[in-house]
């Protein structure tokens, strides 16, 4: 990986007193940048192909005609939950758990889903349906912005008065259930493998 | 003044009014997905493997539109932007979410293209069947209160479809699971509203 960004740097070793810090600063950002390019790029495919970024499949999810979202995103957390923990018990990636604060989760979630469904799109499925073509989808993107800065402005007041409601912090799962971590993910994968093999039988 | 403000209003929702009486729209008359949707989620699955190892981060995309924001915010008004919470806690900057939601652009673009399923229309088949031809002007109204709603919406919660959603959830944090079921009870809500 490092080496596509080693290449501008010429064979000869160039002064080494004056800018001892520059390159190696700039390369780990530039690093950075490519590989969430990259990741990107991977995720917008497999989101346009899984038919995510269509207007009717959106609608569909939110009409409970068509569960390819929910089919989607099911199986992207069977599949990540059981790699990203066995790679956590090995001790090789940290975890990012964002905080539990219920009125927050609530309030915003419902919010969230209200814009969703008038949309059709989410932030990312949105980006990913841009490439394709829908141009209602830039609307939503000019939305997003300004519905950004509006939060912004009521940061501080919400971080003051709603946040706290309910506070508890980063909470998971498997501190709730008295079990093994392991066992906690093994059977929340199960229990979804059972939601989405309902789905399939019921034929939706 | 409030007159003109009602006439406007009245006359963007007539479309949808006239629309209103017509049978219910079959959302599956449409084509759907083009690969399958437990293979694309696997390999989803996969992905966040790979960011949670090699970038140290979990997919997410709403914090780009943030970043995006504080960034315009930073030349239009520098230092009331800066006197807000949100961005003294999240200083804009060009970073690996904004890029990661340029990528989706392009990835939507490369795959579309590659399965000739490029659109280049304003009015997706579906909202043109329920709101007919000459809703433009709803549409960019929709769309556009669609994308503050949920822009506040992800900020307040933490998080999106993404973020929450398959990022949170997968690592079983309480309150993913919590925003991810609201995202779902709002959006059928509001669609049922909207559709039927």
């Amino acid at each position: 990986m490092s080496t596509i960004l080693e290449q501008p740097t010429p064979e000869t070793v160039p002064t080494p007193v004056p800018e001892p810090n520059e390159p190696a600063v700039p390369a780990s950002k530039l690093r950075t940048l490519m590989l969430g390019l990259v990741f990107g790029i991977v995720f917008g495919f497999l989101l346009q192909k899984g038919g995510v970024a269509k207007y009717h499949v959106l609608i569909g999810q939110l009409l409970l005609v068509d569960f390819t979202v929910v089919k989607v995103m099911l199986s992207a957390v069977i599949v990540g939950m059981i790699g990203i923990h066995a790679m956590h018990r090995l001790g090789m990636v940290e975890m990012h758990i964002k905080p539990t604060r219920y009125a927050a989760n609530i309030i915003g979630g419902l919010i969230f889903g209200a814009g969703f469904a008038l949309s059709a799109y989410c932030p990312g499925t949105g980006a990913a349906a841009l490439g394709q073509g829908n141009y209602d989808s830039l609307v939503m993107i000019g939305g997003m912005i300004i519905g950004a800065y509006l939060f912004a402005e009521s940061s501080g007041w919400l971080a003051m008065k709603v946040n706290p409601i309910g506070d508890r912090g980063e909470l998971t799962l498997f501190q709730w259930i008295p079990a093994h971590r392991s066992t906690v993910v093994l059977l929340t994968a199960a229990l979804l493998a059972a939601v989405l093999a309902t789905i399939e039988t019921l034929n939706v | 003044m409030r007159q003109i403000t009602t006439t406007t209003v009245l006359t963007l929702l007539t479309p949808a009014i006239a629309a209103a009486q017509e049978p219910t729209i079959d959302p599956l008359q449409y084509p759907g997905a083009a690969w399958s949707p437990y293979l694309v989620g696997a390999l989803i699955g996969v992905l966040s493997m790979f960011t949670f190892y090699f970038s140290n981060k979990p997919l997410g995309a709403s914090t780009a539109y943030a970043r995006i924001a504080g960034l315009l915010g930073k030349v239009i008004a520098p230092t009331h932007t800066k006197s807000l919470k949100y961005f003294k806690d999240n200083p804009p900057k060009i970073g690996w979410e904004f890029m990661l939601v340029v990528g989706v652009i392009l990835g939507g673009f490369v795959s579309a293209w590659s399965g000739g399923e490029l659109t280049g229309r304003l009015l997706p088949e579906m909202w043109q069947a329920r709101f007919g031809p000459d809703s433009g002007g709803l549409r960019i109204a929709v769309a556009l209160a669609g994308g503050i709603l949920m822009s506040f919406g992800a900020r307040l919660s933490g998080g999106c479809t993404s973020g929450h959603g398959i990022s949170g959830t997968l690592q079983l944090a309480v309150g993913s699971w919590v925003s991810a079921i609201c995202f779902f009870i709002g959006g059928i809500a509001v669609a049922m509203l909207m559709f039927t």
